[in-house]
Parts: structure tokens; sequence; C-alpha cells
């Protein structure tokens, strides 16, 4: 077993990044997730990977793109505002067909918004990143254990569906130090052998008589379809409804209320079904790993008449997540909510009364 | 068993520092589950700065807590913003070098340590932070003392080791004072 290491989770998701043979990361400073930049601009260098400071989110998320235009594993991170800004950027490496890791560690909002962590870019993140209707596989850890573990999956997931995706962090997961398991780092021969299998790859021609290769997508790429690569992306979106369900399921099976949580309020959910378990409440928790796609059968398979009702909990006002919690349930029992917004922690109080007045 | 502490000063006090000596060694010693939230504004120096850690034998839900069983103040911003984050039956620590607000719950046990000042004895004030580190555990035991001595030497006897005589000589006063409060409530 590997030794456990007390990090930070900015700095565990930038060594895991460099682990899994990112050598491209290029970002631009916003707190809370400064520690990523700083992490990368000292490392980089150590596996001969490049770090660059780039002179806006706009431009760092765009070098992203391009970085992984040659083939490179390539990330960018930011925080919710600055997110907004590389969207972009996002919605052309879903154009061209980029694998591309980007991290949000999302503070509070709308707008500049305060600096503390937050779970206000739901939406965003799971329906729209960007314009033209794409979708990302966005993966959102509860404790710095899963953000290692999702952050390697990451570059596995975007290498595999040659896609961008998204490490949907907050504010807490980023900045909070907790004991984290590294993974064994690729060999730069591995590092290479990836890079080798993207033949599409623009990495110049060398003296060989290669054909010219075009990343941007339709519209600047004449062969190819905007309609048929709409219907290529739809068929590929189907697909991760049912490969890329990822969910913890924890005490369902005789569960007469459910709480459910993503990312940091996922584990406040879990610590409160303890104490409702405690109290002699029959209480289970359903935290989707993944958020896109959202994992639709956890509820599904619930029985969902005979619950006294769910508790959906998150870190945002008005609340977004337990909009697609309502989508899936569609009135087949009752579902309330425990928010928070701000930079306030979502206190545990707060979804422990929601599920004893599900009990009343 | 789950101990929840906030720990609030001025930026330099070592507030932080303080925060993560209990975290590493816990996570470092201990088969412990441990949780560190840092919390501070844009200020360098002179601002209030507050960590939160959380040990405990099972996983850790929030990593951030509003009512914490021991809440450390070692200035009275932090005083008057945390006297109240004290939960019921928990224990407040107080920097009485520089405190002047007092805590008047009946349900919170008050330490108060003149850590400032045995700082300044001990020849250093910087080492104001291992003095209340000592006092948490003497008090709380809540990790055993030399393991966070052990840790102190490994963090910040690996920059300055001329330091550790007078880191130890801090904690060990700290964690008189701490181990005599709770014989004393005992």
């Amino acid at each position: 077993m590997a030794e456990k290491i007390f990090m930070k989770g900015c700095e565990a998701v930038a060594e895991t990044a460099i682990r899994a043979g990112c050598r491209f990361f290029a970002g631009y400073p916003i707190t809370p997730q400064n520690d990523v930049p700083e992490y990368f601009a000292r490392r980089m260098p150590q596996v001969n990977g490049v770090f660059i400071q780039g002179e806006s989110e706009v431009a760092s998320s765009n070098m992203a793109y391009g970085a992984a235009a040659a083939g490179v594993r390539s990330m960018t991170s930011s925080s919710s505002c600055g997110i907004s800004l590389k969207s972009e950027a996002i919605s052309w490496m879903a154009g061209a067909r980029l694998p591309v890791v980007i991290a949000n560690f999302q503070r509070g909002g709308p707008g500049i918004g305060t600096i503390q962590p937050a779970q206000q870019d739901y939406m965003q993140a799971t329906h729209a990143s960007g314009n033209g209707g794409f979708r990302m596989l966005v993966l959102s850890p509860s404790n710095l254990q899963e953000a290692v573990d999702m952050t390697w999956e990451a570059f596995e997931l975007a290498d595999k569906y040659s896609r961008p995706v998204l490490l949907l962090m907050d504010g807490f997961t980023g900045t909070m130090m907790e004991p984290v398991e590294l993974p064994e780092p690729l060999s730069e021969e591995q590092v290479a052998a990836i890079r080798a299998t993207k033949t599409w790859a623009a990495r110049g021609k060398h003296g060989a008589p290669e054909q010219h290769k075009v990343m941007c997508g339709p519209g600047l790429d004449t062969r190819i379809s905007q309609m048929g690569m709409n219907i290529e992306d739809d068929k590929l979106y189907k697909t991760w409804q049912t490969a890329e369900i990822d969910y913890e399921d924890y005490l369902t099976e005789d569960a007469e209320v459910i709480i459910t949580a993503y990312g940091i309020s996922g584990r406040i959910a879990k610590s409160a079904v303890k104490i409702l378990r405690e109290e002699g409440i029959k209480a289970g928790l359903i935290r989707p790993r993944k958020v896109y796609p959202f994992p639709d059968v956890a509820y599904e398979k619930l029985p969902l008449e005979k619950l006294r009702g769910i508790v959906s909990a998150e870190m945002s006002i008005p609340a977004q997540f337990a909009t697609d919690v309502e989508r899936v349930v569609h009135g087949r029992t009752k579902i309330v909510t425990a928010l928070s917004s701000g930079g306030e922690v979502l206190d545990r109080a707060t979804i422990l009364d929601a599920a004893r007045g599900l009990m009343k | 068993m789950e101990k929840s502490f906030i720990i609030a000063g001025f930026g330099g006090q070592g507030v932080m520092v303080a925060g993560q000596l209990l975290s590493y060694t816990a996570c470092e010693t201990t088969d412990k589950y441990v949780t560190y939230f840092p919390s501070y504004g844009a200020e360098m120096r002179g601002g209030t700065a507050n960590c939160y850690v959380v040990i405990s034998d099972d996983p850790v839900g929030a990593p951030k807590v509003n009512k914490a069983d021991y809440v450390v103040c070692l200035n009275d911003p932090s005083m008057a913003k945390f006297k109240d984050a004290v939960a019921p039956g928990g224990t407040i620590f107080v920097n009485s070098s520089v405190v002047t607000i007092e805590e008047t719950r009946p349900d919170v046990h008050v330490v108060k340590v003149d850590a400032g000042s045995i700082a300044i004895e001990l020849g250093n004030p910087k080492c104001l932070n291992l003095v209340i580190v000592g006092a948490i555990i003497g008090y709380t035991e809540v990790l055993p003392a030399e393991n966070v001595l052990q840790t102190a030497f490994k963090k910040l006897g690996a920059k300055r080791p001329e330091l550790n005589p007078i880191n130890e000589a801090a904690f060990r006063r700290g964690w008189e004072i701490g181990h005599a409060a709770k014989e004393a409530n005992a």
C-alpha cells in the first residue's frame, strides 16, 4: 500500500495529474485554486513538462486546447467566474473532440462572487459549459482520496472518448488538507506511448508527406458535416447513460428517508445518515460521483412510493442539483432541500432537521 | 469519537502551523481520520486567520464546523468572532497575554494560557503557537504528546533545527498548563 500523505486538495489534484502523464498545464490565478498553478509551476520542469501562466483565462484555456491537439495530456483549472471565461475554449475542445481535463474549484456567484467555497456551478457544469449543446463527463469528489482517483480517471476518460472532461471541485476540496494515497506515476515511456497512440495529433510533418491536420470541428473544417457530428455526439452521450454511471449507494436497502448530495455536500450527507441511523431513523444515501451523466438508475431502483421522502442537499441557493433529482423522481415521493451558499458550509444540522421533518 | 477544533488569531501568530501540527501528527502517527481547512482573508500579516481541524475515529463529514468542541483564540478579534462557536460543554483556550474579552457562558470551560508572555520569556515570541498546541494536547489528550513533539521536530526542525529546544520547552510549558486545567476540571 502506498504511503499516506497529508495533502491539500489543489496539490493532490496537480500531483496526480503529473503522475497520470499530464505534461502541459496552462492557468491563470484565481482563488481558491491558486495552489494548482503554483504546484505545476514547481513540478512541471522536473518532468520535462510545460507550465504556462497565460495572460488570461481565455488564453490559458486555448493553450490547453493547443497542447491537446499536439497529443499531450493537457489540463487547465480555474474557479467559477474564471471557468465562464474558459468556456469559449472548452466548447472549442468539444467541437474539435480534444481530450483536455478541466478542473473547476467552485466559489460563490453569480458574477465575481465570494472567494469562499460553493456548489453554484452545477447547471453550467452538467448542461452548458459553453455554446453548442455539448456535454462533458463531470466527476465530483467528496474527499481528497476521491479527488486523486478521479483526477487519474479524468485523464483516462478524456483519452478514451477524446473529449474534454470536467473535474467539479469546490473551495473546500481545493483548500482543505486530508490524507491521500497517490498512484504510482506513469513512466516516461508510458507517457510517450500514450501520445504515440494519438495518430490524429498535429506534431509537424518531420519531412513526411503526412496529411495536413485540422482540429477545429465543423464550420472551419469543411470536411465535417455539422449535423453529422452532432448526431455522433448525441449517440456517444447516450452510451454514457449506461457506461459512465457512477454513484455511491449507502444503506438504502431498508431506508425510509434518502439523503442525496454530491461533492463536498456528499460527505456531510453521509455523516448525517450515520447520526440518523443512531437515532433510529432508517436513512440512506445516494451520492452521485459523476453528476453527468446523472445516475437516474440510483433513484429509479428505490421504492420511491414507499419512502417518507428525499432530502436533497447542496451548497447552492437556489437549488440546482435538486432539479435533476426532481426530474427523475417526478412526484413519486416528497423532496425537500437542505441548502447553503455564499461560503457558508452546509450545516449537517440542516440536513438532520430536514430528514427528521420528513419522519413526522 | 470525533473532536473538532477552531484555531483563530492574527496572521503571523502561527495559527495555521498550530492546526497543521495537530493534523500532520494525526495523519502520520495514528490511524485516525483528519481534515484541516484554512480560512483567511487577503491580508498577509495582521489580518485575522483561522483554521478548522477535525480528528475522528470515523471518516469526517464537514471539514468546517459551525460549533467546535474546542475553540482557540489568540487575540480579541478572534474571541469576538468565535466565543459563541464553542459547542455546549466544550472548551475555549484563550491567549490571556492579549485577550481581554471574557467568555461568560456557563456551559463552556475556559483554559487561560499566558502564551505570549511565556514565549517571550523563553526567548522567542514566535513559539507562542507551540505553547498553545502544548496546552491543547495537555488538556484534550486527543493525540499522544510525544508524537506531536516529534512532528514539530520533523516539520519545523527541518528548516530551523536550532529552534527545536525552544519549541520543545514551549510545548512542555503549554502541556503543563493544559494538563493542570484538565485535572482541575475533573
